[in-house]
């Protein structure tokens, strides 16, 4: 049985559809990439797997069950932007979703209980390289730092699903690659289920086991809102990296970016004063 | 040589911030003085514009000498009584915006219920219902206090719902896939974030709560800052009146310090410190 299916998932807002008809399984161990042009669906379908949206139709299972209705430690999430708690240091932030499982009343430990929790963390802080920063408050944290102690708050519930909407989006190019390294090393150490929306496709296909592409397979100039995203590739990426593939995934994303824009309907072949 | 840069880009130094800032200060002090010269010289008896050395010798009576009748000091009596009045109205309000605020802000059916409600509070000028405070509270120290909360609680509520909402949507999941239930967000997540702004809520409004507690014991009172002021004016005793406006506005600023420092020192967090 699949960890996560999706059954003939349709979501719109009003008459504007968004997503038809999604039919997808994953399994435990995937590390899916959501690639696709901006207005095609990935971060509703990220909200959707996080119950902060409900489909119109169609189901989702968690485990063969239907999905819980809000959100919840089975499904963790790292967003783009404010994923921690600035009020809290960087250890604190980290032990805070054991505290909330501990502390029914006060979602707080106190004293030795809360050195304990703080000595549990310690593991997980010298993991994504925040042992040292262990007592900053996140304002006092690089965007690239932030990040790293959303994903180990996020992993020390070891959720089922690890959701990561954009999460590197904001970082520069040197700390990206630092970033994906440490993800990859956490997910085959975890060997959860991860789906990570992102704009980049490269970085998709760099980091994935499978590339799921959302984009409207239907551009309609009357009625752009009437035809929603589906998911138009799913590539599997057991061994090697398809270039072509790549290319072509790009192509189709960008036809669609220029779509959504207003631009005249893409010209056959680049103008040469366009390439740099 | 003319700096040729343009006035937006003309930064003062240190110590010319530090003597612009005295300047209308001192341009004041000065007109006062020669206003209050020139009248005096022509009426010794004048009551307008009473002299320093006047208005020294009242706070030096009012301030320091017992008074002949009760034997109290009258300054220190009045000070603490407003300053009392002050306290628990402005504490209370907090209080109240705190929890009103937090539940408004982050639990829809409780908005629902409560934002409509708050929002036409808000619209009632307080002083309109002071005389139904009076009749309802009697004379004594509650009605003084209930019109301060009456007055400054609406605003405060509708400032901290504002900023319960405002706390980033992906805070709130982030919390929800931590495993946290709707009473561990509001104490762990919402209730220390919006205790800053908490504070700065409290800050603006304090002049408010000022007019309204200086309004209530002009009106009935045995004691207070507020009540001296309007006692002595049958009088028009200057000599006192200007010197306790200039009390009661030393007090206001160093209570906004101390809110300022208080709130920097508790939540180091908002300024990106270590811990």
């Amino acid at each position: 049985m699949s960890l996560l299916s999706i059954r003939r998932l349709w979501k719109h807002y009003g008459e504007q559809v968004v997503l038809e008809n999604l039919n997808l399984e994953f399994q435990a161990g995937e590390f899916c990439t959501l690639v696709g042009a901006s207005g095609c669906g990935k971060s509703t379908f990220l909200r959707l797997l996080l119950s902060q949206e409900t489909p119109n139709r169609g189901e989702i299972l968690l485990d063969g069950a239907p999905l819980p209705p809000e959100p919840g430690p089975e499904r963790g999430v790292v967003f783009q932007r404010y994923s921690v708690f600035p009020h809290l240091t960087v250890e604190d932030n980290v032990i805070l979703g054991w505290e909330f499982g501990e502390a029914r009343w006060l979602g707080r430990r106190f004293g030795g209980q809360r050195r304990r929790l703080r000595e549990a963390a310690a593991d997980t802080l010298r993991a994504v390289g925040l042992f040292d920063a262990r007592h900053r408050y996140p304002a006092a944290l690089s965007g690239g730092m932030q990040q790293r102690l959303a994903i180990a708050q996020a992993l020390v519930l070891k959720p089922r699903v690890l959701l990561l909407d954009e999460p590197f989006g904001a970082l520069d190019p040197g700390i990206r690659a630092d970033m994906h390294e440490l993800i990859l090393n956490l997910w085959r150490d975890t060997g959860m289920l991860i789906l990570m929306v992102t704009h980049d496709i490269r970085e998709g296909f760099e980091l994935g086991t499978r590339v799921l592409v959302f984009d409207r397979v239907r551009l309609d100039r009357h009625a752009p809102d009437a035809y929603g995203a589906t998911v138009t590739y799913d590539i599997p990426l057991t061994r090697s990296r398809p270039a072509r593939l790549l290319e072509a995934v790009s192509a189709a994303t960008a036809r669609t970016e220029r779509f959504r824009a207003g631009t005249p309907a893409p010209a056959a072949t680049v103008p040469p004063q366009a390439v740099e | 040589m003319a700096s040729r840069r343009r006035l937006i880009n003309r930064i003062p130094g240190r110590a010319a911030m530090v003597l612009l800032g005295l300047l209308p200060f001192a341009l004041a002090l000065m007109a006062y003085l020669i206003a209050s010269d020139l009248r005096l010289s022509a009426n010794p008896n004048d009551k307008l514009l009473p002299s320093l050395a006047s208005m020294g010798e009242s706070l030096k009576r009012v301030a320091l000498e017992p008074e002949r009748r009760s034997g109290e000091i009258i300054l220190w009596v009045d000070t603490l009584a407003s300053l009392r009045r002050l306290g628990i109205g402005v504490g209370l309000s907090a209080l109240g915006a705190l929890l009103v605020g937090i539940g408004i802000g982050v639990i829809p059916y409780l908005r629902a219920l409560g934002a409509p409600l708050v929002g036409a509070l808000a619209m009632i000028p307080p002083m309109a219902v002071l005389p139904i405070l009076f009749i309802a509270f009697g004379l004594g120290e509650l009605s003084k206090v209930v019109l301060i909360v009456f007055g400054i609680t609406p605003f405060m509520i509708r400032d901290l719902a504002l900023r319960a909402g405002e706390l980033p949507r992906e805070q709130l999941v982030k919390a929800q896939t931590l495993g946290a239930s709707t009473w561990q967000l509001i104490l762990r997540v919402a209730l220390p974030q919006l205790l800053p702004r908490l504070m700065d809520a409290v800050r603006l409004s304090l002049g408010a709560a000022w007019l309204f507690l200086i309004a209530a014991e002009a009106i009935a009172a045995t004691e207070g800052l507020g009540y001296r002021i309007f006692l002595v004016r049958r009088y028009l005793a200057m000599e006192v009146i200007i010197p306790y406006v200039i009390w009661i506005t030393l007090l206001a600023v160093l209570i906004d310090l101390l809110l300022r420092g208080v709130s920097r020192w508790w939540f180091p967090w908002a300024r990106g410190a270590t811990a």
